[in-house]
């Protein structure tokens, strides 16, 4: 993968902030998640950047922030060269031909009330780009074809198919506008683990045929080992490590990033048996009161005097490979 | 090649277009099994079928009066005859004629109530529980200073200033009523806007109106269906009240409630001039609670499931006290 001059989404210093309310006697106090904070990638056209984290790390607010879905609280995201940080709703509307989001809940992400064919051909109407019920049955039957689901199945209602299937006509919605960018927030995580290699398939093979470029939110390491080009490690809010696939895998830099590596499976049960499981104690930091210095200081095994009071940046420790850590 | 596979999904499109008759059907299968909701239809159906056809089936004109035949009783009193099955009022007016007569008035004002305090109060909530922001702050405290504000002292005072009639008793019953709608609306949409189904069709660039009305609306129907019946029980009470005041219908208009007033000064003499329109009233009430019970059985699916075993277990046994009953009679 040779990264293209200019990134197709850019985000910069991005942060997300919830409120959550007040608390004291007066009100006074004012409370705020540090969901997401100070987060910056690119994703090159045409690839994939894994987004690994623990669930409550950010990451799917990281993917619905660039989607526009959640507001920024700080920083920019650029999509083609285009700032999107602060366009009306409008303009996001219009930017919806172009990017687009595959969903993690295959069960819930589909209205039991409406048949196959009405979900796909959505946004095809909604956005005027099919006129007749011929030309939708035309496009539709071809998305579904493409999904690997049989035209006929269009006439059906989401119930009466698999979790798998149902995924597929998930993708099948996502790809109708033909976006050139997708989020997909854990599409396979509440899968079978048996259909989970078929779906990824598919995304991979769609992403050759029409050129996508996705941003895969997982954390199940192996998928995004497999599916991704570029992986970003998220702990707290905060990209600790991005690098290259192969170089996360194998020379990781980041405490954080050794620990997760080490919590998966081997499929090798003498090399399985000798290896060593870094197991981190301790909590994850509050996400209303995070501390000084580093997040991942309350469970790092390297702690030092200076993670308590100074926050690592994310510096380049190789070509490709970047982590924010003191070691 | 496509061609051929947007013909495919063509045909299964048009086909599956039938596919509520065979829906039909099996709700009607289901409706055999639940006795008691099956009653209420079969009542509901007749209450129906009698206000249609009133004028074919009342034995007499519902305002003719015999000044000869007044206080007539019931066919099975010595007194009684069967030209008027449920004698007759102070005027010589046959009190099943007027029954029957009657339910039209309370049908179509149920009816009509219950579409348009529905239609408004259900848009209303879509908007506040969708929108939210100002327009739910604006809904939602009009909702709260009309429900603060007695319903019947507001419908006293309409009547009162226009003028009672069939219409006014609908307008005013319906600005007395959609609140319900609104809230428990509002209350559903709050829950189903953070489906992720909805989210999928912002995410894909529906505008609101097409989200409320085709993602979440569809999603709100057998809710809405329930509390509309039960709503039409109260409207069918409420009508009756306004008449029984006098500021309902008016004569010679017939109406359940207006029978029940004016039979009331001979109760202690003539039952049955409040009795039969009461009992009108009470059975119509019940029908449509039976239904609407019924109703949100098979709209909730777990509750249909519960009951479909409870049918099974019920049969089998039934079978294996036949198979014990010809077992003991064989050897």
């Amino acid at each position: 993968m040779t990264p293209a001059a200019s990134p197709l989404v850019q985000v910069k210093d991005l942060s997300v902030f919830f409120d959550a309310g007040r608390v004291g006697f007066w009100g006074r106090k004012r409370l705020t998640v540090h969901a997401v904070e100070g987060v910056s990638f690119d994703v090159y056209a045409g690839e994939t950047l894994g987004l690994v984290g623990e669930s409550g790390s950010g990451k799917s607010t990281t993917g619905r922030a660039v989607l526009r879905r959640v507001p920024a609280t700080r920083g920019s995201i650029h999509f083609q060269g285009r700032d999107i940080t602060h366009i009306d709703r409008e303009q996001v509307r219009a930017l919806s031909k172009h990017m687009q989001l595959i969903f993690q809940d295959p069960f819930a992400s589909l209205n039991p009330r409406l048949k196959i064919f009405d979900i796909v051909a959505e946004p095809l109407f909604v956005h005027g780009l099919v006129k007749n019920m011929r030309d939708a049955a035309e496009a539709v039957a071809m998305l579904l074809e493409r999904v690997g689901l049989p035209p006929d199945a269009g006439a059906r209602y989401p119930h009466a198919f698999s979790g798998g299937q149902r995924q597929r006509v998930g993708i099948a919605r996502a790809l109708a506008l033909k976006p050139r960018f997708i989020v997909a927030d854990e599409p396979v995580s509440a899968l079978d683990v048996s259909i989970r290699a078929q779906v990824v398939n598919l995304l991979q093979d769609l992403q050759v045929e029409f050129g996508l470029t996705y941003l895969f939110i997982a954390h199940d390491l192996a998928v995004v080992r497999h599916i991704s080009h570029r992986i970003a490690i998220m702990y707290a809010g905060k990209i600790v490590e991005l690098a290259d696939r192969d170089l996360i895998y194998d020379s990781p830099v980041h405490p954080y990033t050794k620990a997760l590596l080490s919590a998966v499976p081997i499929p090798d049960p003498p090399v399985q048996r000798a290896r060593k499981r870094i197991i981190c104690a301790g909590e994850p930091p509050n996400p209303m009161d995070p501390p000084l210095g580093c997040r991942f200081q309350s469970r790092c095994p390297h702690v030092m005097h200076r993670c308590r009071w100074e926050e690592p940046p994310l510096t380049e420790r190789a070509p490709g490979q970047r982590a924010a850590c003191w070691l | 090649m496509t061609k051929t596979k947007a013909n495919d999904l063509e045909q299964a499109l048009s086909r599956s277009r039938y596919e509520w008759v065979d829906k039909l059907k099996e709700l009607g299968r289901e409706l055999r099994r639940d006795t008691a909701g099956f009653i209420g239809v079969v009542l509901i159906t007749a209450l129906v079928l009698m206000a249609v056809f009133a004028p074919l089936i009342s034995p007499h004109d519902p305002t003719e009066q015999d000044l000869t035949a007044r206080l007539v009783p019931p066919v099975w009193y010595e007194k009684g005859s069967w030209g008027h099955v449920f004698g007759t009022d102070h005027l010589g007016r046959d009190i099943l004629s007027r029954a029957i007569h009657g339910s039209r008035v309370s049908l179509w004002v149920g009816v009509s109530v219950v579409s348009l305090a529905g239609g408004f109060g259900v848009v209303m909530g879509l908007l506040a529980g969708y929108l939210g922001g100002r327009t739910d702050a604006f809904i939602m405290r009009w909702v709260d200073t009309q429900v603060a504000f007695p319903g019947l002292l507001l419908a006293l005072i309409i009547l009162a200033v226009i003028g009672p009639s069939l219409t006014t008793v609908v307008l005013v019953l319906s600005l007395n009523g959609w609140m319900v709608y609104g809230r428990m609306t509002r209350s559903a949409v709050l829950a189903i806007r953070q489906s992720p189904y909805v989210e999928a069709a912002e995410v894909v660039g529906c505008r609101w109106p097409r989200i409320i009305f085709r993602h979440i609306l569809p999603n709100l129907t057998s809710s809405l269906l329930t509390l509309g019946i039960l709503e039409f029980a109260r409207i069918v009470l409420a009508e009756a009240a306004l008449s029984f005041l006098g500021l309902g219908i008016q004569p010679p208009a017939t109406s359940w409630g207006l029978d029940v007033s004016m039979g009331k000064n001979y109760m202690f003499m003539a039952w049955w001039l409040v009795t039969i329109p009461g009992c009108a009233i009470g059975i119509t009430v019940l029908a449509i609670n039976l239904v609407a019970s019924w109703l949100r059985l098979i709209s909730d699916p777990q509750e249909r499931e519960k009951q479909f075993a409870r049918h099974m277990a019920g049969s089998m046994r039934k079978a294996m006290v036949l198979k014990a009953e010809t077992e003991r009679r064989q050897p």
